[in-house]
């Protein structure tokens, strides 16, 4: 057991290591002239200067060592907390996400509950009613759920709810009640995705072997629910929770521009459209980290959930190898 | 869950048959339509009495199990008649009505103890579910959980109650299975073929156990079956079912001595176990004779399987721990023991599929071992093989005449005309129209596609075959004629065999000389003949008394001798189109 | 234990798949007739395979009759015939536009400006007094160009990434799925803004940027079913046949792998247009006067108080075409089965 658990560690570690060091490829190693992209972000033109005081900016910046030498210390620096310094707002990368990501954090919050809530009794109604039209209507819901772009739902919300009926504020970070139809907008995509994989376990499970002996035995239906298919048909869901928080903060981007919100979204949106590369890099890193933290949580409890894995070998726990039904996440 | 809701008996019930069917009709929808599964069906369960239901696939045995409590599937249905269970009327029964029935009158035994048990919970838990059910709490419930255990012949209950599923072996998660019909304390108990996911002495101890077990508590038994023999051994009268009815039923001594029915006829015959009298009586006596030039030997060899290799769940695992055996030109030798004991590893080691770790593989005078697969292919043609399972064994893209040549096209033997050629040959070979060619095996039964798998393994002409259970998968009538059709094949060809089985009855029908494995080694070897009728290893005493069908032996009277026999037999065989007799 | 000899019925496998939950044993819901229901008899040549009323075999058709009875069957959902006329529809648009409007994307009616919908103008005017529905048409060219752009590479390197994974298996494949996993920390949606970061914004980076943010789905399945087909047995008797890896893996395992890809290509053709609007939506499409769907939605974003249609209806025209094309694919899905 605690060879898992110290495995399950390090292949976490390992995992945000690399998601790092793919981002940092990308956007040191893709552009034609890194340096030029960045000067430019930082409003910087380079032809209007001396080669001097170019040189001299670009020792600044840190933009004159080898790619292997910035790499080797943007990491260094990454495990200590430090981002650098943006270009566009000469403040340091670390302290504009932590006054953002506090908001983004309580609106995933509150969109992961509200999903959580609403996919659960969409899938539990959807299989076990026993009206069969509503059946069929309720399982097909999901889909449509994951069918509207978020910016268009949020459109939709703030068209209805705010200019036609006044509910709820259009933009803003105030109050309760500018918090309720963000988190609905990702709210709709992420419980349709749970919905999904919910749905699909609970007919699996049903038609498991061990049901009818649970049937044959006496028990009635809810009690057979209860004590035997819920918690076996939670598992495969269970293991997708890390890619619904990853989906969750990535949403949070579209979300807080439509709703204009102050969050580490909206500092993402006006990061990729300055180019303002450090920006970037941190909040990659940081929505990287939050997923393999909450993955890590996950592969850890799971085997609470499933003894059949506390007592395997030390190896893969489980992927959603099969994709989950909406494309990527 | 209170027990109060049992149904009270009067005196005149308690005297009837626990189960009274009369005129039962099953159905199943599918698009629209219903399909029937069972047609009037009349059927009795005495108190106390074990009956047994057997039939092949589609016979409409289980839809009959599953109907009695209410269980059909959501789409089955009970289009007409009635059953009485325990005076009370099923079909047609609401929820309420059929709860107290389940569990509390009638336990079921599911048929695969892989997928019966909940494998998040407890085992212990498991039971004890049944025997609150009955009312009974706290820590006598969990020391009747203990009890029922014991009694299913668990060893070491009190640590076996707290364990899951995956921790106990296929035999004891059915006795588990068995401990919670138990539990129930039910007057009837419906085992649905308990025993066909075990190995065969596993299957022998532990029917035994539950037929001891429910002429003990005066429970009555219902055993469903596809293998007549298993219910003949046991039951106190069979019935025989076919595509949804009864074809006849009687005591077993009476079905086997005198069958009215000539399916029933047919399935005795069919049954290597039964048809000569419950005694396995080898076809091949080949102790006299000279051994003709081996095709194929094996020594030595051993075969360790790595740490990280899952095939066989576990680390550094020896899987065979020093085989011998050779197989005689022109004949068949079998593998046969129980699962996990090597047989299927030595023959993908002797096909060269896998590789040993040691030890020497001569086929045809060539020895394999060593030789990469490049260097291996031209032997390839030599040897071929035919799978266990026959809806895995032919790619569905590929038209049965794209399957059939396929060798010819990888061996590069032949033209486009020459191999089309070939293929209505082979297919003819084994029986099967010409106008197959085109087909696509999703068209073709398991026995048809069988038979293109043994078409395609002669294509190219080799000399040896391996089988792999190639008839473990089929029904009993299906599994006869495949097995004559290798004997003809074998006789006219001249072909090798080396055949694994698990089924010595099986075995005992097409082999001249046997290799009994064990835990990766060979215990016994020799011929047929001789290991069967005078065995020396405990281990094949144990399997060959395990082979069901034997204790009805001594209601048949002594078959003729083997030769009259093979000639009757030849007589019966079915006539096909554009053979050659 | 024998837990792999199972006994297999003799009838049509389907019938034993299609007993749904609650059924205990294998065959034991197959009833005797097969679903043709067609009255030929058993053949006589091959024998009495069971009790077998019809021969599976001669009911005929060949390799083609499925596709022609799953052509017959899709021809009978009127909503799945709606939902690809509608697709063939926005493709149609992407390459001649002109067929469905005579107002030009460009031309100005400074005094039509933010007008409602009319015949004229179905979806309205914007500040420009340029016609809102001609734009739209216009700018499917560049999304529809897009997504295919995406599509391709997503399809071209998760099946390149799957079948190699799949088919090498160890070392390899635990290497390639590692990476695999690594996408996952990386959303779709960062991995797009982070390409854009390094790329400069407009209509290729963006499809780039969404095909490799796609990836990860194709390998996983891909691989997934080249691991269920290469341990089937006709695998295995190919070999044995002496075919090559070279042979077994273009003529099994690939036509056999395929098959979850393609409904696959179109569920995610439906996600490529969500996220490619959403990034021309956030600003990173292509420049102005070009004009892409999510540009256009955001443009009228600021009038959304006084002419609410300027973003609401090319919204709903992205959202219908997602929409229809899940439909699609669910349908295909379905058929499969």
């Amino acid at each position: 057991m605690a060879r898992y658990i110290v495995g399950r560690v390090l292949q976490a570690v390992a995992v945000l290591w690399a998601a790092f060091t793919v981002a940092f490829l990308i956007l040191y190693l893709l552009p034609s002239d890194p340096v030029k992209l960045q000067l430019g972000a930082a409003g910087i033109d380079e032809d209007s200067l001396t080669p001097a005081q170019v040189a001299d900016l670009k020792h600044q910046f840190g933009l004159d060592q080898s790619l292997w030498a910035q790499y080797w210390h943007r990491l260094v620096d990454a495990l200590h907390g430090d981002f650098g310094t943006s270009l566009t707002q000469h403040t340091p990368v670390t302290s504009l996400i932590s006054q953002r990501i506090g908001q983004t954090l309580l609106l995933a919050s509150v969109a992961g509950a509200v999903s959580l809530v609403a996919g659960a009794l969409l899938a539990y109604v959807a299989t076990f009613v026993r009206f069969r039209p509503l059946r069929i209507f309720l399982s097909r819901l999901p889909a449509l759920g994951a069918s509207f772009p978020q910016f268009f739902i949020a459109l939709l919300l703030i068209q209805f709810f705010s200019f036609d009926l006044g509910w709820f504020p259009a933009t803003g970070t105030q109050g309760f009640g500018s918090l309720v139809m963000p988190a609905i907008t990702i709210a709709l995509l992420t419980s349709a995705l749970l919905a999904q994989v919910l749905i699909k376990s609970f007919e699996e499970t049903l038609r498991q072997p061990y049901i009818v002996t649970a049937r044959a035995k006496g028990l009635s239906r809810s009690a057979v629910h209860l004590r035997h298919v819920f918690r076996n048909a939670a598992l495969p869901a269970v293991t997708i929770l890390g890619v619904l928080v990853g989906l969750a903060v990535t949403q949070s981007i579209v979300v807080e521009t439509v709703f204009t919100r102050e969050g580490v979204g909206r500092l993402a949106q006006q990061a990729v459209l300055s180019q303002d590369v450090p920006v970037v890099l941190g909040i990659v890193t940081v929505a990287a980290a939050l997923f393999v933290v909450v993955n890590l949580a996950v592969d850890l409890l799971y085997p609470l959930l499933d003894p059949r894995i506390s007592h395997a070998r030390v190896g893969k726990v489980r992927t959603p190898d099969a994709p989950v039904e909406v494309g990527s996440l | 869950m209170t027990a109060s809701t049992l149904v009270k008996t009067t005196p005149a019930v308690e005297q009837g048959p626990i189960v009274a069917i009369s005129g039962l009709d099953v159905g199943y929808v599918r698009h629209r339509r219903v399909t029937p599964a069972v047609v009037g069906l009349d059927l009795a369960i005495a108190r106390g009495e074990i009956v047994a239901i057997v039939g092949e696939s589609g016979s409409g045995k289980s839809t009959t199990a599953s109907a009695l409590i209410g269980l059909l599937p959501d789409n089955g249905r009970i289009t007409a008649g009635s059953v009485v269970v325990d005076g009370v009327e099923t079909a047609g029964a609401k929820e309420k009505t059929l709860r107290p029935l389940r569990g509390r009158v009638v336990g079921l035994v599911p048929q695969d103890p892989m997928v019966g048990l909940n494998p998040t919970r407890r085992v212990g838990s498991q039971i004890a579910e049944a025997v609150r059910l009955r009312g009974v709490t706290g820590a006598q419930a969990d020391a009747e959980v203990i009890e029922l255990l014991g009694q299913a012949g668990i060893p070491d209950p009190e640590l076996r109650a707290r364990q899951y599923p995956h921790e106990l072996s296929g035999g004891l998660r059915q006795r588990v299975l068995i401990a919670t019909a138990l539990a129930g304390r039910p007057k009837l108990i419906i085992a649905d073929e308990p025993t066909s996911a075990l190995d065969v002495t596993v299957e022998r101890k532990i029917l035994d156990h539950l037929t001891g077990l429910v002429r003990e508590q005066g429970i009555s038994l219902l055993l469903i079956t596809h293998d007549l023999a298993v219910a003949a051994d046991r039951a106190d009268r069979v019935v025989v079912m076919r595509a949804g009815r009864v074809v006849e039923q009687g005591a077993p001594g009476t079905i086997l001595v005198s069958p009215r029915h000539e399916y029933t006829r047919a399935l005795i015959a069919a049954a290597p176990g039964l048809a000569h009298g419950g005694r396995v009586v080898p076809r091949f006596d080949v102790r006299e004779q000279p051994v003709p030039e081996p095709v194929l030997t094996l020594t030595d060899v051993r075969k360790t399987f790595g740490s990280g290799d899952t095939r066989r769940g576990q680390r550094g695992f020896n899987a065979l721990d020093g085989v011998s055996l050779t197989v005689p030109r022109g004949q068949t030798h079998a593998l046969v023991g129980e699962s996990g004991c090597g047989k299927t590893t030595t023959l993908r080691i002797a096909l060269g599929l896998e590789t040993a770790t040691s030890g020497s593989v001569v086929l045809d005078g060539t020895e394999l071992a060593g030789l990469s697969w490049g260097r291996q292919r031209p032997l390839r043609r030599k040897a071929q093989i035919v799978h266990q399972n026959p809806f895995a064994a032919l790619d569905p893209k590929f038209t049965i005449k794209q399957s059939i040549i396929e060798p010819l096209v990888s061996f590069r033997i032949g033209d486009r005309r020459s191999r089309h050629a070939r293929a209505k040959e082979l297919l003819d070979q084994v029986a099967l129209p010409a106008s197959y060619l085109d087909r696509l095996p999703t068209e073709l039964s398991g026995g048809q596609r069988q038979r293109v798998a043994i078409a395609r393994a002669l294509a190219p002409s080799p000399d040896l075959i391996m089988l792999d259970e190639p008839v473990s998968a089929l029904d009993v009538s299906v599994q006869d004629q495949i097995l004559r059709l290798l004997a003809e094949l074998q006789a006219e060809l001249g072909l090798s065999y080396l055949f694994v089985s698990h089924d010595l009855a099986v075995v005992a029908e097409i082999s001249h000389t046997v290799s009994v494995m064990s835990r990766g080694l060979v215990v016994e070897q020799g011929p047929v003949a001789e290991v069967f009728t005078r065995p020396q290893s405990p281990h094949t005493r144990e399997l060959l008394d395990a082979i069901p069908g034997q204790r009805t032996a001594a209601l048949v009277p002594e078959r003729a001798e083997d030769d009259a026999d093979a000639g009757e037999r030849a007589e019966h065989r079915p006539r096909s189109p554009g053979r050659p007799r | 234990m024998t837990a792999d000899v199972q006994l297999i019925p003799e009838q049509d496998q389907e019938l034993a798949a299609a007993a749904t939950p609650g059924a205990a044993t294998p065959g034991a819901a197959t009833p005797g007739a097969t679903t043709s229901g067609s009255a030929a008899s058993g053949s006589a040549a091959s024998g009495a395979d069971g009790p077998v009323t019809v021969d599976p075999a001669e009911r005929g058709g060949g390799r083609y009759a499925d596709l022609r009875t799953a052509l017959a069957q899709l021809g009978r959902r009127p909503v799945f015939l709606l939902a690809a006329l509608y697709v063939l529809f926005v493709v149609v648009c992407a390459f001649a536009p002109g067929l469905f409007t005579n107002q030009g994307p460009y031309d100005v009616h400074p005094d039509l400006a933010v007008a409602g919908p009319t015949l004229h103008h179905p979806f309205g005017t914007d500040i420009y007094g340029r016609d809102l529905w001609s734009r739209m048409l216009h700018g499917s060219a560049l999304t529809v160009k897009a997504t295919l752009i995406a599509l391709a590479i997503s399809v071209a390197a998760g099946l390149a990434l799957g079948v190699v994974a799949g088919f090498l298996g160890g070392v390899v494949d635990t290497l390639l799925m590692r990476l695999v996993d690594v996408q996952l920390a990386i959303p779709a949606l960062m991995l797009a803004l982070s390409i854009v970061t390094a790329l400069g914004y407009g209509t290729m980076p963006v499809a780039i940027a969404v095909g490799v943010g796609i990836v990860p789905v194709f390998a996983r399945a891909t691989r997934a079913e080249v691991l269920r087909v290469k341990t089937l047995a006709y695998v295995e008797a190919a070999r044995a046949g002496g075919a090559s890896w070279g042979r077994v893996l273009l003529r099994h395992i690939l036509p056999n792998s395929w098959g979850p890809v393609a409904v696959l290509t179109v569920l995610n053709a439906g996600v490529a247009i969500i996220y490619i609007s959403s990034l021309s939506f956030l600003g990173f499409g292509a420049k102005p006067p070009a004009a892409e769907w999510g540009t256009l939605i955001s443009d009228g974003r600021n009038y959304m108080v006084t002419a609410p249609w300027l973003s609401l209806l090319p919204g709903l025209f992205v959202a219908l075409l997602v929409l229809a094309l899940n439909h699609i694919s669910k349908t295909l899905q379905e058929l499969d089965r």
